[in-house]
């Protein structure tokens, strides 16, 4: 779709920063974000509720709706910066080459306006289709993305559709103008287990058919895993970890990163194993903490992470990057967390059961 | 859906009959006897045709004995006669729906293609000056009572410029222009407390909508904010419009008596005034029972219309 300029990534941003103003204060939501993303790559934004994520998406959308919102930095897409684009040329951006498929396909619908409009009216607005033409790629894309019957589909209301099925429509409306890049924020969180899988396949499938690139927010590490190029986990608006999937799953450095893996129920463990959760709550971004952000939460955290606040540097492997001085597994973190471990540290005496479940107690009530 | 009208229909005259009963009781209950109305004073002194008179209409009868009459004769389409003119109350009543009925139909036209642009407007710059001067000026219209509008209107535009007759009526068979001259000013005057309120129900229904994720989902489709506020939001947010109309078509018949009044219009609003300062109390009984079906029945339609509107309530019925 888009004349990607040779050599240059699709979208590049750079340190973009979204602050919410609000009546108790500024909201910081997203804190300096920087990563680029090629042509026809995947991304996985990860990271619990209010980590941002799903702020920086609708950043680099600029969906962010209301006169209380700063964002700054730049987010280059086809080299362009998108952040100072008026309204109407984000118009010309949106459908056509940057396109979203939101989270709850429930209310991301519109409930009194038939499906046929709503997967067309944008391909009609667009690319001056008639409605003999529209009603075709209708159909079109309600069969590619595996709607049963697409013909009587097209006349139903989003009420009449199972919440797979609706999904499935937001992604034939989402993929109508063959956008470049496609932002999938939680797409199966609203969704049952087993249609979850049907729609993470359905969008890889489509992703590679159309060598779109596709930035997919979720805070389950599983959803990424093997579905993403690469992956970057967000904490309290900033990046604490970015590097390709497989080497991320493969080792990972940072504590938080640790945390979420770890907080993932295994049915290979005991039943009465005590749910590894992480400790503690996400931040106040109205005043984040001093230093890492994660250091209040962390097993291995010591004096120089309270007080500075670790850059996002490469590690040996420069695709692989890290904000930690005490990454997991390096020395410096084993001695940090005996030493905590030895202080009774919440967050280390809660890593400490749950990796030794056994020993500790708690199984086979 | 059929099921859906069955009910509304037998809601319908569930009501009638209660309206009916109930007026003919308070009429009854009124001070004053109907034989002022039948025979003047000075006759009265004669007992023997005061008795007959009485006999005649039914006077002298319980009250339920009379309200049986009157329903009888009533479900046929007989409402009685006008103890003042003698003339059928059915009659009266046809002569003189046209003027109120379309006093009432073009004030609600009025006021919903004034309310809507408005509100919309308003809803869509939520916080601005123009939000501000818009919600204030619905606030003030909302405490303008229709004949204090209808005495400004008519000083303005018929004394001072002299635009609009500033009383009487053109029946819109002898005149298609000149009935409209008549009935702008008197529509006008109704209008503002109308649009007034229908403005902010539109504006605050519509602020809930555009916060709504499908409207994001719209705005991220590179649809225009026009073609979003009109073709998307503005339909889930006139479900609360189209009740008020609805219920504000009841007021709005309380009001057309004061108006029809101030403009010397011959309407049926006030030929209920004259009606209830003669005692007359047949002819307030007709109208009363005649302008609550036609309420009732404006709110079947308004049922019916949601099923229109919003598909949801179709398939829930």
């Amino acid at each position: 779709m888009a004349d990607n300029v040779a050599g240059s990534p699709l979208l590049e941003v750079d340190d973009l920063r979204t602050t919410f103003t609000i009546p108790a204060g500024d909201v910081k939501a997203v804190r300096g974000v920087s990563f680029s993303l090629e042509q026809g790559r995947t991304l996985g934004i990860v990271g619990e509720s209010g980590s941002g994520k799903t702020v920086l998406a609708r950043s680099i959308m600029r969906l962010n709706l209301g006169s209380n919102v700063t964002t700054t930095g730049t987010a280059a897409f086809n080299g362009s910066d998108v952040l100072t684009r008026s309204p109407g040329e984000m118009r010309e951006l949106w459908g056509t080459e940057m396109a979203m498929v939101f989270q709850d396909p429930m209310t991301s619908l519109n409930p009194l306006v038939r499906v046929q409009r709503q997967v067309t009216e944008h391909l009609c607005r667009h690319l001056n289709l008639n409605r003999a033409e529209a009603r075709q790629a209708a159909v079109d894309l309600l069969r590619e993305v595996r709607i049963p019957d697409p013909e009587t589909r097209l006349r139903s209301f989003p009420h009449e559709l199972s919440g797979g099925m609706r999904q499935r429509v937001c992604i034939a409306v989402a993929l109508a103008c063959e956008p470049s890049l496609l932002f999938a924020d939680e797409p199966t969180t609203a969704l049952d287990v087993t249609v979850q899988h049907q729609i993470l396949n359905l969008l890889s499938r489509e992703q590679t058919d159309r060598e779109m690139a596709m930035v997919l927010v979720t805070h389950d590490l599983g959803v990424v895993a093997g579905r993403t190029d690469d992956t970057m986990v967000m904490y309290a608006g900033t990046v604490v970890e970015h590097a390709p999937t497989a080497s991320l799953f493969a080792d990972m450095r940072h504590p938080y990163s640790e945390a979420l893996m770890r907080s993932i129920p295994r049915t290979s463990l005991p039943s009465h194993t005590r749910l590894a959760a992480i400790t503690g709550r996400p931040p106040d971004l109205i005043d984040p903490p001093s230093g890492c952000a994660f250091s209040p939460r962390c097993p291995y955290v010591q004096d120089q992470c309270v007080n500075e606040e670790p850059p996002l540097v490469e590690t040996d492997d420069p695709a692989h990057r890290l904000a930690c001085w005490t990454p997991v597994g390096s020395p410096e973190a084993r001695a940090a967390f005996e030493k905590n471990l030895a202080a009774g540290l919440q967050q280390a005496v809660a890593v400490d059961i749950s990796a030794a479940p056994s020993s500790t107690g708690g199984v086979d009530g | 859906m059929g099921s859906f009208i069955a009910t509304r229909l037998v809601r319908l005259v569930a009501t009638l009959l209660a309206v009916s009963f109930l007026t003919f009781l308070l009429v009854n209950l009124l001070p004053g006897d109907a034989i002022n109305a039948l025979i003047p004073i000075e006759a009265q002194q004669d007992q023997e045709y005061v008795a007959q008179v009485r006999a005649e209409w039914g006077l002298d009868d319980p009250m339920l004995v009379r309200y049986g009459k009157w329903l009888g004769d009533a479900v046929r389409g007989d409402l009685g006669d006008s103890i003042v003119t003698s003339r059928a109350v059915s009659s009266e009543i046809a002569h003189r729906i046209p003027v109120t009925g379309e006093l009432m139909i073009v004030t609600v036209i009025f006021s919903v293609l004034l309310a809507v642009p408005l509100g919309v407007m308003s809803a869509y710059r939520e916080g601005s000056r123009l939000d501000q001067f818009i919600s204030g000026g619905a606030q003030f219209a909302l405490s303008v009572p229709g004949f204090v509008a209808g005495l400004l209107f008519i000083y303005v535009f018929a004394m001072k410029l002299g635009w609009f007759p500033a009383t009487g009526w053109t029946r819109i068979s002898n005149s298609i222009s000149g009935n409209l001259m008549t009935v702008t000013l008197p529509a006008l005057s109704l209008s503002v407390i109308e649009v007034a309120v229908y403005t902010r129900v539109v504006r605050s229904d519509l602020v809930t909508t555009l916060k709504e994720d499908y409207i994001l989902s719209a705005r991220s489709k590179g649809l225009r904010d026009g073609f979003i506020l009109f073709r998307h939001a503005l339909r889930p947010s006139s479900l609360t419009l189209i009740t008020v109309v609805g219920l504000n078509i009841g007021l709005l018949l309380g009001g057309t008596v004061v108006v029809e009044f101030l403009f010397a219009l011959p309407g049926l609003g006030k030929r209920l005034l004259d009606a209830i300062f003669q005692r007359d109390f047949m002819m307030v009984q007709g109208i009363t029972v005649f302008v609550a079906m036609v309420y009732v029945v404006v709110n079947t339609l308004v049922d019916l219309v949601y099923l229109v509107v919003d598909p949801r309530i179709r398939k829930a019925d």
